[in-house]
């Protein structure tokens, strides 16, 4: 187990495509990093990179202390799971698990009890004996797994493990990953593009976008406090809405301007950290989920607005109603009892103590 | 054309009356149909591969004249004669030592081919592939024209680094060299394409995971590489064993069977005794002896890629 560091690494590829632009990520011994982005953003590129099978063009990597820039993958104590898994075909579960200890001359026995006690903490025992073929996606998932745990190496890389598998089978490996990980408790750098996966299983996630590191942070700091609007847009489903507003100062109170004439008072408590941008132009950021219905309460609506729904979606549990102001798509999460209807105007409540303000020019949140 | 054939037979069950209706059914049945479409193609079989091996191992059954059945008269005879060892030993060195250069030379240069960048590829994999292409008659020629005594070019290129003259044809263990060269020559190409294809078809990750797990590039080769082909190794050299065994031009063309018969393969020899010497049902022998080693050989092979592919693809 070990600390990984990255600092300034960049890749390049032939042609002058610059997949990753100089980042830097210190990474704990035990910690849980998740690397989220859209696709293309330069996740994978990372990852290999750190895996050894990607050449690095720029800057340094250090695993356990140790710069392994030049070393080969197989030297370099780690182990990862492929998004197809890339079981070998032609060996048995068994064969599979055990081939990096064999190749690394461990005694039999040896091998034998660490396979076993894997493929007891994966539930995969029964499996033991049957070609990769003979498994469905879950049970490959779970054998590719064991391959990385029985190696106990300092390291575990996962390239989006469980973007071939159904839904629901994704939300129960999902369990089984961070279950492993309190039990084995490798540092572990984890790939995917589901920022669902990333929140729920990171000690801290790393949001990327076009080959550079947005923030890093742990999941509430990154749903609470984003850095930046593409933070902001990333995390959180449904995503959160940006209305274009400007900040206007009135009798000593802040006030946002916003199209079709409405205004909302920014709290007491931003007003400190808002002062030096009155009288600008600002992306308005709030999430569905702080833009509910107003229900008739003795208190006053501190900022209300009525907007037209043009979409409801009933959920279950919420109902999703879909807005449009001024060109800007807006989606608010509503009581299911709420009677919304497409075209009847509805009143709505802006919870203001989760705002954000976007400065339009630098894309910052500020 | 199952349309017609089910309609005639259909007809045909009407005419017959009473059992018209268990006819009909029997015509309609979806075998009934395949059996019908896939007739033309037995058909071809039937008179172009199982006819003739019958026909050849009948043959081979008769005495010289062809007049009275005689056993396996021949085969003993065979058996029992010098000069038939000497050809089944050659055709065993030959086929096997071809076989095996071909298969090794192949794998190499298909892996010298793979790690080329494909547009590159194209160009390299185009004149290697020459020698297989070129009839192997007139190859085989222009290599008789470097082995002959008075004006061998490959002489003359040894003689530069001063080694003294082969008798490539002259003396007999050089002209079974020269004999399995021209094979290896001509064949190995055909291995080249067959692993370039097995190569290119094993997924990349898999490689990089090995590489992960802890294997030099000489165990990726030994336990992912060659596991991954081992289908296509044994069906080529299966192949290959069957049609080395079976080689008649070069042999015919390079040597004709000389010096004192040595160099002479069951085929070669097949010829000159059936066609030449006149004694067809001994040719027929000669050229079926291997027959039953080969199909136990095929047997074994083909289970294997069998059940390979039952537990892998
Ligand atoms: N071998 C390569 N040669 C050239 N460019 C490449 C190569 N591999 C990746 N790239 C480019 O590098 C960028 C980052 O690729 P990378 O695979 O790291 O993306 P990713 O974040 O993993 O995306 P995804 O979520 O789709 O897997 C992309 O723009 C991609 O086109
Ligand atoms: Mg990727």
């Amino acid at each position: 187990m070990a600390q990984v560091s990255l600092r300034k690494i960049v890749k390049a590829y032939e042609g002058g495509v610059q997949a990753v632009k100089g980042i830097d990520l210190e990474i704990d011994d035990h910690e849980f990093v998740v690397l989220v982005g859209p696709s293309g953003c330069g996740k994978s590129t990372t990852l290999r990179m750190i895996a050894g099978l990607e050449e690095i063009t720029g800057g340094d990597i250090a695993i356990g202390g140790t710069i392994v820039n030049d070393i080969p993958p197989r030297d370099r104590d780690i182990a990862m799971v492929f998004q197809n898994y890339a079981l070998y075909p032609h060996m048995s579960v068994y064969e599979n698990m055990a081939f990096g200890l064999t190749l690394r001359k461990f005694p039999k026995a040896e091998i034998d009890t660490r396979v076993k006690a894997a493929a007891e903490i994966l539930d995969i025992t029964p499996l033991l004996d049957r070609k990769p073929k003979a498994l469905s996606g879950g049970q490959r998932q779970r054998v590719a797994m064991g391959r990385a745990i029985v190696r106990n190496p300092k390291v575990f890389l996962f390239d989006e493990p469980l973007s071939n598998l159904d839904a629901k089978l994704r939300v129960q490996m999902r369990t089984e990953i961070k279950k492993v990980h309190q039990r084995v408790k490798t540092t572990t750098i984890y790939v995917t593009h589901d920022q669902v996966e990333a929140m729920t299983l990171a000690d801290r996630v790393v949001v990327m976008n076009h080959g550079i590191i947005e923030q890093v942070g742990p999941p509430q700091e990154l749903y609470h406090s984003p850095a930046t609007k593409f933070v902001a847009g990333f995390i959180g489903s449904p995503a959160m809405n940006f209305i274009p507003a400007r900040l206007e100062q009135a009798s000593g109170a802040l006030v946002l301007a916003l199209p079709d004439g409405i205004r909302l008072n920014v709290p007491e408590a931003r007003s400190a950290r808002y002062a030096a941008h009155a009288g600008r132009e600002v992306l308005f950021g709030i999430r569905p989920e702080h833009l509910t219905d107003d229900k008739p309460t003795d208190k006053a609506n501190p900022a209300p607005l009525t907007l037209t729904p043009e979409v409801i979606e009933p959920m279950g549990m919420e109902t999703l109603a879909h807005f449009r102001l001024d060109g800007a798509e807006i989606s608010a999460r509503l009581d299911p009892a709420t009677p919304a209807e497409v075209g009847v105007p509805l009143r709505l409540i802006a919870h203001m103590d989760q705002m954000h303000l976007i400065d339009p020019t630098t894309d910052k949140v500020l | 054309m199952a349309a017609d054939g089910t309609i005639a037979v259909r007809d045909a069950a009407e005419i017959t009356g009473g059992r018209a209706n268990s006819l009909q059914r029997f015509a309609r049945r979806r075998s009934t149909i395949a059996f019908v479409m896939t007739l033309p193609l037995l058909a071809v079989i039937v008179g172009l591969v199982a006819y003739p091996a019958l026909f050849g191992i009948y043959l081979s059954m008769l005495n010289r004249r062809m007049t009275e059945f005689v056993g396996f008269l021949n085969y003993e005879i065979l058996i029992e004669s010098e000069t038939f060892w000497n050809v089944f030993f050659q055709s065993c060195f030959f086929a096997i030592t071809a076989v095996l250069l071909k298969a090794l030379i192949g794998f190499w240069l298909a892996h010298m081919l793979h790690h080329i960048p494909n547009n590159k590829q194209r160009k390299w994999r185009g004149m290697l592939l020459v020698p297989w292409v070129i009839p192997p008659a007139l190859s085989t020629l222009g290599w008789w024209w470097m082995f002959d005594p008075s004006y061998s070019s490959i002489n003359w290129l040894l003689s530069i680094v001063s080694v003294p003259e082969v008798p490539w044809l002259g003396h007999h263990w050089w002209a079974r060299i020269a004999i399995i060269m021209v094979n290896v020559w001509i064949g190995a190409p055909f291995f080249m394409i067959m692993y370039l294809a097995a190569l290119k078809s094993v997924p990349e990750q898999l490689y990089e995971a090995a590489a992960i797990d802890g294997a030099t590039s000489w165990q990726r080769l030994r336990y992912v590489t060659l596991p991954m082909m081992a289908n296509i190794i044994s069906i080529t050299v299966l192949f290959s064993l069957i049609v080395t065994f079976a080689n008649y031009d070069i042999v015919r063309v390079l040597t004709n069977g000389g010096p004192r018969d040595l160099t002479h393969v069951f085929a070669s020899y097949a010829f000159q005794v059936g066609i030449l010497s006149g004694n067809i049902p001994r040719g027929a022998a000669v050229s079926l002896f291997m027959l039953p080693f080969l199909a136990v050989c095929a047997f074994f092979v083909l289970r294997g890629v069998v059940r390979r592919n039952k537990e892998q693809m």
